[in-house]
């Protein structure tokens, strides 16, 4: 190395000390806004989701006065954007925000649904002649998750009987059985082991066959998309939202209590009933109250939702805060 | 020692862009349906993530043979526990609006809030000792000994993210595969410390 002696360098060569100053200013400042931005790039890599949507279809004569009396809300619904942006449908995604751009290229047609167990009738239904079994209704309803947040949701369904009607019980029927589909070329997280599938719930048959419970083919006046369980989704409003399984594939009638993935997952965090009650804590958190999605704070969790009138005799004798 | 203070600034300012970049998403309401859990998660896995940086400043000088990065564990420390900080604000403020009797009950029933509490509060006399002059008054000895608390609370924040997910654990436990590994190095570097020097230090020789 060569290595000169400072009488050898000529006053000409040796940089203004200003303009060293300056450069190395200038130099330090590039380095910090490039880390800054650097930095920000790494964070939004973390933290974005892939946004997009599948555009629902318009559903022709939507009965916005149903045939059952369903109790009012008077309330506005959710928003849109985050009734299909904020989805727990793990078979895409643990992560909510990012279900959307995960099922973005799901396909539902063409599509069947198997009814079939302790029934007279057992039949492979086309989900577009399922959908016309009864006239689409419009029902405004809560929906509370277990995790503490709720939406109000403008479903477009039918009552579950309606279809249970076709196939018919036999009288040893007493739960019904239902499963989601799972496919690993469509839903990238089912070669993940963090559930049991596919998904399946189950409900007891009174319970299925209340005028409440239904199954949704649309919200908003406009057909599911993939994010909230299309093509058919159970929406069982006084139960926390899991209960209500998407994209179901099959339907099965049966004598004992079908078995059910959270509780399987979580047997003292989830049981078989997981009607909405504020005086059951999950034991992980307290279900006294929740959040609005929308809202900045937080309001009472209501018993059975706020569906109480119409379900509560249901329970009636039952101790409900072991059978939770 | 080579000056480090422009290094030093430059994590100072890199460690507050996630924080700028969330303020700003929210005062944009760009932080989804559920701001205040976004923000939860976000600011709690940032602690964890700071609090295993400072605790990586160690091996990574000994293994790169730079001995001058031990300057930035103090900053990346201070950082985890401001992270802690602003993680329970959002909890203390935006979950419970300042409801101490729920904070109790869930500090109580919770185990997983029970942990989470506790190492956040065993960070506080860390934050308090992290000056120079607190090493000189208690001493190299007593100082690292009071500042290996920063692997229980560690520990403790792993445990606690781990516990509150739902079924969804892969997160949590690259977090405690990552404390795993600077516990085994630590252990390897007290019983066996040939293996960790880069180059064998002179007063063993």
């Amino acid at each position: 190395m060569l290595i000169k002696n400072p009488e050898d360098i000529k006053s000409s060569e040796i940089t203004d000390k200003d303009l060293y100053y300056n450069r190395r200013m200038f130099l330090r400042g590039a380095v910090l806004a490039g880390g800054a931005v650097a930095t920000g790039y790494i964070y939004r890599f973390f933290t974005s989701h892939d946004e997009q949507s599948q555009a629902g279809e318009k559903i022709a004569d939507v009965q916005t006065t149903p045939q059952t009396a369903v109790p009012a809300i008077n309330e506005k619904p959710t928003s849109y954007e985050d009734f299909t942006h904020y989805n727990n449908f793990y078979e895409f995604s643990t992560d909510k925000l990012e279900v959307a751009g995960k099922a973005n290229k799901f396909v539902t047609r063409p599509w069947t649904v198997a009814v079939e167990g302790l029934v007279q009738k057992p039949q492979v239904f086309d989900i577009d002649d399922l959908v016309k079994i009864s006239p689409p209704e419009e029902r405004i309803y809560r929906h509370r998750c277990v995790e503490r947040w709720s939406m109000i949701v403008p479903w477009v369904g039918f009552p579950l009987s309606k279809l249970l009607d076709q196939v018919q019980p036999l009288s040893q029927a007493k739960y019904v059985a239902f499963e989601t589909l799972a496919d690993p070329k469509q839903m990238p997280n089912i070669r993940s082991d963090v559930l049991d599938w596919p998904y399946v719930e189950g409900l007891r048959l009174d319970e299925a066959l209340h005028p409440l419970t239904i199954l949704a083919t649309g919200a908003y006046g406009e057909s599911l998309p993939p994010q909230n369980g299309a093509p058919l989704k159970l929406v069982v409003p006084w139960k926390y939202g899991f209960k209500g399984l998407k994209s179901i594939v099959r339907i099965k009638l049966v004598e004992q209590q079908p078995p059910t993935t959270w509780n399987i997952a979580g047997p003292d965090e989830y049981g078989f009933y997981s009607n909405v009650n504020p005086n059951r804590d999950h034991p992980r958190w307290s279900q006294k109250v929740e959040r609005r999605i929308g809202e900045f704070g937080v309001r009472d969790t209501l018993m059975f939702n706020g569906y109480g009138d119409q379900v509560a005799q249901l329970y009636a004798g039952m101790d409900l805060i072991k059978n939770f | 020692m080579r000056d480090t203070r422009f290094a030093q600034f430059a994590i100072f300012v890199n460690s507050a862009v996630p924080l700028t970049l969330l303020t700003w998403d929210w005062y944009h309401h760009h932080l989804g349906a559920n701001p205040t859990e976004f923000a939860t998660r976000t600011t709690g896995v940032l602690a964890l993530l700071f609090l295993i940086l400072s605790l990586a400043v160690t091996p990574l000088r000994k293994a790169l043979g730079l001995p001058w990065m031990i300057k930035f564990r103090r900053l990346l420390g201070l950082y985890g526990f401001f992270y802690g900080c602003v993680h329970l604000l959002t909890y203390v403020w935006f979950d419970k609006f300042f409801g101490f009797a729920a904070i109790g009950e869930d500090i109580v029933k919770r185990p997983y809030i029970t942990i989470g509490m506790a190492s956040l509060v065993m960070m506080v006399p860390l934050a308090l000792t992290s000056t120079q002059k607190s090493i000189k008054r208690l001493g190299g000895k007593r100082w690292n000994l009071l500042h290996r608390l920063a692997y229980v609370a560690a520990i403790g924040g792993v445990i606690h993210y781990y516990m509150l997910v739902k079924a969804d654990t892969r997160e949590p436990i690259l977090f405690g595969v990552a404390v795993a590994v600077l516990l085994v190095y630590r252990l390897i570097n007290k019983f066996a410390p040939r293996f960790t020097q880069r180059t064998p230090s002179r007063a063993q020789r």
